[in-house]
C-alpha cells in the first residue's frame, strides 16, 4: 500500500458536493454518498456490459464558455456551477469527472425508471406466487420503488421456455429472464466455463445453454444468487421454503481450508440454504456448488442424539454423567504415557485450546490430528480440505498435523498405547484405521456428529456438535481468523465439543469455570500471544489477518488483477 | 373544544324515580306476557333447530381450499395465508407437480396443506391475502372433534369443506 493520496474528483451528488478517487463509477460513489441508484445488469465483480438502463441518472458538467465568453465562475467553496445535460447518462460504467453533478431524485431520472420499469414487466409473467425469488426479488422490490403501478401493455406476452434443465443444479425460466446478462459474464469471466449466451435476440431474446453443453461448473450455482429475479433457481432449493420466513445467521464454510464466508437460513431448526457472503479477502462473492450442498446430512436419520455406551457387544443409551463417569472409571487405570489424543483439524480455535487442556491433564503421551489433503480447483477450494490446521498448528503445537498417526497405529498394535480418544473424527474411514487396530486398545473414546465404524468400535461414543451447531473461531488457509457462528441447535441430547472436552476433564479430576466458547476465546487471547489484544466483536463478520503463512487465494488473486487493470470495481 | 353537556332539570317527581321505574316494568311485563302467551318467540332449539339460511353473506366460518370448474387445486403453496395468519395455524408443505400431469405448467402445489381448527381464529385474512382465490372462508361453524388430531383439517379434508368455486379469475388458462 503507497502512501500516496489518490486524485479526488468533486462530485455534486443530489445537491451535496462529495469527494471521490478519480476513475469510481457514477453508480459507486452514489453509493458511498448513501444515496441507491436501482441498477440490474451491474455487478461490482463483473465487466459493465450497461445493458439493463435501469441506473439511468441525470448529469451535468461545469458549461464550456464559447470562443471570447468568460469562463464560468467558481462560487466561495470552489465549485464551479453545473449545466445539466438534457439526456440521463448509464451510471453503472460511466466514471465520475472533476465538478461533475449528479442528479437521482429528479424528474428525469423518475420518469426513466419509471418507463424501464414497464418495459422490463411488460413482458413478464405473472409467477411470483410459485417463484423462488419471491421476497428477494428486486424486479418485485424496484416496481414497488420506481414502477408506475400500472402497464400501457395490452397485447398478449411473449412466451419463451419455462421450466428448462439448464444444468444438473440449476433450473431456468426464460420468461422470467430480464436479459441482464450476469449469469453469461458470471460464466465467462469468473467460472472460466462460457455455456450461457442469448438467443433469437429481439423481442424473443432467449437465454440459452450452448446446444450439446450444459452448466455444471461447481460454481453453477452463483448464478443463481446473482440473478435478479427469478429466472434461475436452485434445483436443490427449489419449492422448499419462502425466503421470508428463514432466519439468516452469518457464518463460515469448513468443507475446505478457504473458510469461505457464507450466509445459512434456517427456518425452525431446519437448515434451507447457505449462500456465500461478500469477503473480498476470501471468496469474493461466490463459494464451491460442493461446498454449498454440503449440508443436508445435518438433518440426516444417521446422527448421534444421545451418549452410547458399550454393553458386550453392541451400544446402550447412557445419561452424559454414567458416559463420563464410565470413561474416568477406565482412564484412571491407565498411564499417560500410554494414551493417545487424536483431534480434528474441523474444530474450532476454542476447542483445540480445551484439547491442548486435556492432553497436559491427562499428560498424554501421543497427540495428533487427521490431515485431509486433496486437490486445489485453482478458484476457492483449497487443497487442504480441514478447516482449521493453521488453528491445529498454533494451539496443538504440531509442526505436520498426521505425521504422527502412524505411530500411533504401531503403538495400539504393539499394545504400548492402551487408550484413544477420538475427538470430534472418523477414524476408520477418513484416518486410515481399522476396526482390527482399535479393537486392540483397552478404552476407545469417540465423539462424532455421525454414526460410522469408528463409533461402532469404541467403547463410549458421544454425541458432538457439527459446524452448524457451534461457536468458535478457525483460522483459514491464508492466515485469516474468523467466525463460526451457531446456526441451530444439535439434535437430541448433543453436545458443542468445547462442552464435551470440558466435562472430560472436570470428569477425570481437572478443573472448571468455562461457561461458553466466547469465555475460552477470552482466556485464548490471554494465554497465547498470536490472539493477543482481539475480542470477538473485532474479529467481526469479516474476520481478521492473523498470521502470515505465505498462501494464497486463486480466484481472489485474479479478481484483484482484474480490479487493477480497471475491468471491474471490486 | 369542549363540548358543555346540559344536564335536564328534573322536575320535583321526576326526582322521585317512581315514575321512570313504573314505566320500565310495563316493557318489562309487557315482553313478560308475550311470551306466556305465545305471542313471541325467542328460544332456538339448538342443535335441531339452526339459523343457518340466515347466515349473511360475508359470514366467516371455516376456512376452506376450493377447486375451479376444471378440477384444478387452485392453491399452489405460495404460503403467504402461513405468512399471514396471525394465529400460526396453517402449515403448507410444497411439492412440485410432476411433468407428466396435466397442470405441470403450474409447477407447484401443496404437498401437505394442514389447518389446525384449534388454533384458527377465523379472522378471514388467509382469504384476503390469497394470490391465487384458492382458500374461502365457507360458513361452517361448528368444528368439532374428539382428539386434537381430529381438530386439524388435512388437504382432503379442506376441498371437501371448500368444493367447487366457479367463476374465478383464471390465470393457468391456455393462453399461459
Amino acid at each position: 500500500m503507497s502512501d500516496e493520496k489518490p486524485d479526488l474528483v468533486d462530485v455534486q451528488i443530489d445537491g451535496e458536493w462529495h469527494q471521490f478517487p478519480k476513475g469510481t463509477r457514477m453508480i459507486e460513489a452514489c453509493r458511498e454518498a448513501g444515496v441507491e441508484v436501482p441498477h440490474y445488469c451491474y455487478h461490482p465483480k463483473l465487466s459493465s456490459p450497461g445493458n439493463c438502463r435501469m441506473c439511468l441518472v441525470e448529469m451535468g458538467m461545469p458549461p464550456r464558455p464559447r470562443p471570447g465568453d468568460d469562463p464560468p465562475e467558481p462560487d466561495e467553496d470552489g465549485h464551479l456551477p453545473i449545466s445539466w445535460m438534457p439526456r440521463p447518462v448509464i451510471a453503472c460504467a460511466n466514471t465520475v469527472a472533476p465538478n461533475m453533478g449528479i442528479k437521482t431524485d429528479g424528474e428525469l431520472t423518475e420518469t426513466c425508471r419509471e418507463g424501464v420499469m414497464e418495459l422490463l414487466l411488460a413482458n413478464h409473467p405473472l409467477d411470483c406466487p410459485i417463484c423462488d425469488q419471491a421476497g428477494e426479488c428486486t424486479l418485485q422490490e424496484f416496481s414497488v420503488e420506481h414502477g408506475k403501478g400500472e402497464s400501457n401493455f395490452r397485447e398478449q406476452k411473449v412466451k419463451k421456455p419455462k421450466n428448462v434443465d439448464v444444468g444438473p443444479r440449476v433450473r431456468l425460466d426464460d420468461e422470467r429472464c430480464i436479459m441482464c446478462s450476469r449469469c453469461i459474464r458470471f460464466t465467462d469471466e469468473i467460472a472460466d466455463d462460457p455455456v450461457l449466451g442469448f438467443t433469437d435476440r429481439g423481442s424473443h431474446t432467449t437465454l440459452a445453454v450452448y446446444p450439446g453443453k450444459e452448466l455444471a461448473n461447481n460454481y453453477s450455482l452463483n448464478t443463481v444468487d446473482i440473478c435478479p429475479v427469478g429466472a434461475l433457481t436452485s434445483n436443490d432449493f427449489r419449492f422448499q421454503m419462502r425466503v421470508w420466513f428463514m432466519k439468516e445467521v452469518n457464518t463460515i464454510d469448513v468443507n475446505c481450508a478457504t473458510g469461505a464466508n457464507i450466509t445459512v437460513y434456517q427456518r425452525e431448526g431446519q437448515i434451507y440454504r447457505i449462500t456465500p457472503r461478500q469477503n473480498n479477502d476470501v471468496n469474493s462473492d461466490w463459494m464451491p456448488d460442493s461446498h454449498r450442498l454440503n449440508f443436508h446430512w445435518i438433518h440426516g436419520d444417521d446422527r448421534l442424539t444421545d451418549p452410547l455406551v458399550k454393553d458386550g457387544d453392541s451400544h446402550r443409551i447412557a445419561t452424559w454423567q454414567e458416559a463420563l463417569a464410565t470413561t474416568a472409571d477406565k482412564l484412571a487405570g491407565i498411564e499417560g504415557s500410554e494414551m493417545a489424543v487424536i483431534a480434528s483439524a474441523r474444530m474450532t480455535n476454542e476447542e483445540l485450546l480445551m484439547v491442548n487442556r486435556l492432553v497436559k491433564h491427562l499428560d498424554a503421551g501421543h497427540v495428533d490430528t487427521v490431515p485431509r489433503d486433496g486437490e486445489s480447483d485453482d478458484y476457492l477450494i483449497s487443497a487442504d480440505h480441514n478447516p482449521n490446521t493453521n488453528g491445529v498448528k498454533l494451539l496443538l503445537g504440531l509442526d505436520k498435523p498426521g505425521s504422527q498417526l502412524d505411530a500411533i497405529k504401531k503403538g495400539i498394535n504393539e499394545g504400548r498405547i492402551k487408550a484413544l480418544l477420538c475427538l470430534q473424527e472418523n477414524l476408520v474411514e477418513d484416518g486410515g484405521f481399522d476396526a482390527e487396530t482399535l479393537g486392540k486398545l483397552d478404552f476407545f473414546l469417540t465423539s462424532y456428529p455421525l454414526a460410522n465404524p469408528t463409533a461402532d468400535a469404541s467403547d463410549v461414543v458421544l454425541p458432538g456438535a457439527c459446524w452448524a451447531e457451534k461457536t468458535g473461531t478457525m483460522v483459514n488457509v491464508t492466515g485469516r481468523l474468523q467466525r463460526l457462528n451457531r446456526v441451530v441447535d444439535g439434535p437430541g441430547q448433543t453436545l458443542e465439543p468445547w462442552e464435551i472436552v470440558r466435562d472430560l476433564i472436570q470428569a477425570t479430576g481437572g478443573g472448571n469455570g468455562i461457561y461458553s466458547a466466547l469465555d475460552i476465546f477470552k482466556q485464548l487471547t490471554e494465554e497465547v500471544s498470536k490472539f493477543a489484544d482481539l475480542t470477538w466483536g473485532k474479529i467481526g463478520d469479516l474476520g481478521v489477518p492473523l498470521i502470515e503463512t505465505g498462501e494464497t487465494i486463486p480466484l481472489i488473486e485474479r479478481e484483484k488483477e482484474r480490479i487493477a487493470q480497471g475491468i471491474i470495481v471490486g | 373544544m369542549a363540548i358543555v353537556v346540559k344536564r335536564p332539570k328534573l322536575k320535583w317527581y321526576e326526582h322521585l324515580y317512581l315514575p321512570a321505574l313504573a314505566k320500565g316494568l310495563r316493557v318489562t311485563m309487557g315482553h313478560f306476557f308475550k311470551l306466556l302467551s305465545g305471542k313471541t318467540k325467542v328460544t332456538m332449539q339448538y342443535p335441531e333447530e339452526k339459523w343457518d339460511a340466515n347466515l349473511p353473506e360475508y359470514y366467516r366460518g371455516a376456512p376452506a381450499l376450493v377447486t375451479d370448474e376444471q378440477q384444478r387445486e387452485r392453491c399452489v403453496a405460495c404460503q403467504l395465508c402461513e405468512f399471514i395468519c396471525p394465529p400460526r395455524a396453517i402449515t403448507i408443505k410444497p411439492e412440485e407437480i410432476p411433468s407428466e400431469d396435466k397442470w405441470a405448467k403450474v409447477e407447484k402445489r401443496p404437498k401437505t396443506f394442514d389447518i389446525n381448527m384449534i388454533r384458527c381464529i377465523y379472522c378471514g385474512l388467509c382469504e384476503e391475502v390469497c394470490p391465487e382465490q384458492a382458500i374461502y372462508l365457507r360458513k361452517d361453524y361448528a368444528i368439532t372433534g374428539t382428539s386434537r388430531e381430529e381438530m386439524i383439517h388435512d388437504k382432503e379434508k379442506l376441498y371437501e369443506i371448500g368444493g367447487v368455486r366457479e367463476g374465478l379469475v383464471n390465470k393457468w388458462n391456455e393462453l399461459k
